[in-house]
């Protein structure tokens, strides 16, 4: 039977929201204090959603251990407690919190093969949230209300 | 089509050990989860319900009734139970967080009126949770 194996990590990083393809005005309209020039930073929630099947040997979607270590490695020490926008992967692409998102989701889904990433969802604070990719989610929504339907009692 | 969520908690203790395997491989695998004593967690479950809102009542379900189900089927049988020992479907599968979320989902189908299930999700820690949508 196939499952999903969450886990949530936390990470704190600065960043500043600028795009160097807009007007100064343009940008503090756009994005507010967020563009304030020397930055800020979040504790931001990294949650990892893996699926698979349950090894029937384990009882186990994916092994704990060896995705806290890749996590660990590909983001956590990348991206803990530094600047965002100095990233590589950020020279031309603003550290919104949704491309953040897609960032950490590429990274993972190249560097843990031992389940399928399903989806990851960033936390930037505790009201905002964003989560890639989406058509998982309707996917699996999908397939349960096919097998749900007339379930009542 | 409207999602309704409902929480439960219990607490339960387990460890996970397959009996295929050397107590070698099994502390190898599962490390301090093999303890053979068992250790304990507070559960968190999250079932989610989908369905259409009745015009009368404005509910996708009465939430009574998912409570009630949630207390029979679920957290009566395992609450300060101690999962590989006492509840019947451990006996042959180990109760992993996964393992829970699908068990809880067969407790559950067919047992709500009005709706049908969408997912569960069994929390064992804040930072670490199954979820089970009744895919095979």
């Amino acid at each position: 039977m196939k499952a999903y194996f969450g886990r949530r990590y936390t990470l704190s990083a600065s960043h500043r929201l600028h795009s160097e393809n807009l007007s100064e005005i343009e940008n503090q309209a756009i994005y507010g204090k967020c563009n304030n020039p020397y930055g800020h930073g979040h504790n931001y929630i990294v949650e990892v959603v893996m699926g698979g099947q349950v090894d029937p040997e384990t009882g186990m979607v994916s092994d704990l251990v060896e995705l806290d270590a890749c996590v660990r490695k590909e983001i956590l020490d990348r991206f803990d407690h530094t600047n965002l926008n100095t990233h590589a992967c950020f020279q031309n692409l603003v550290p919104t919190t949704e491309n953040f998102n897609i960032v950490i989701h590429d990274l993972l889904r190249t560097a843990f093969m031992k389940a399928e990433l399903s989806v990851v969802r960033v936390e930037e604070t505790s009201n905002n949230s964003f989560e890639y990719p989406v058509a998982n989610s309707f996917e699996r929504s999908r397939g349960a209300h096919s097998r749900g339907k007339g379930s009542a009692a | 089509m409207i999602l309704l969520t409902r929480k439960a908690e219990f607490s339960a203790s387990h460890y996970y050990w397959n009996d295929a395997w050397s107590e070698e491989e099994n502390v190898r695998k599962f490390g301090k989860c093999a303890n053979r004593n068992g250790h304990g967690h507070n559960y968190t479950l999250e079932v989610t319900v989908s369905g259409e809102i009745d015009a009368a009542t404005g509910f996708v379900v009465d939430l009574k009734h998912l409570k009630e189900v949630l207390e029979r089927e679920v957290v009566s049988v395992y609450d300060h139970r101690h999962l590989n020992l006492e509840v019947p479907e451990f006996k042959a599968a180990i109760p992993t967080t996964e393992n829970i979320a699908i068990a809880v989902w067969k407790r559950l189908e067919g047992k709500i009126s009005g709706a049908s299930l969408h997912r569960v999700r069994v929390y064992e820690l804040p930072d670490l949770f199954a979820d089970y949508y009744g895919e095979l």
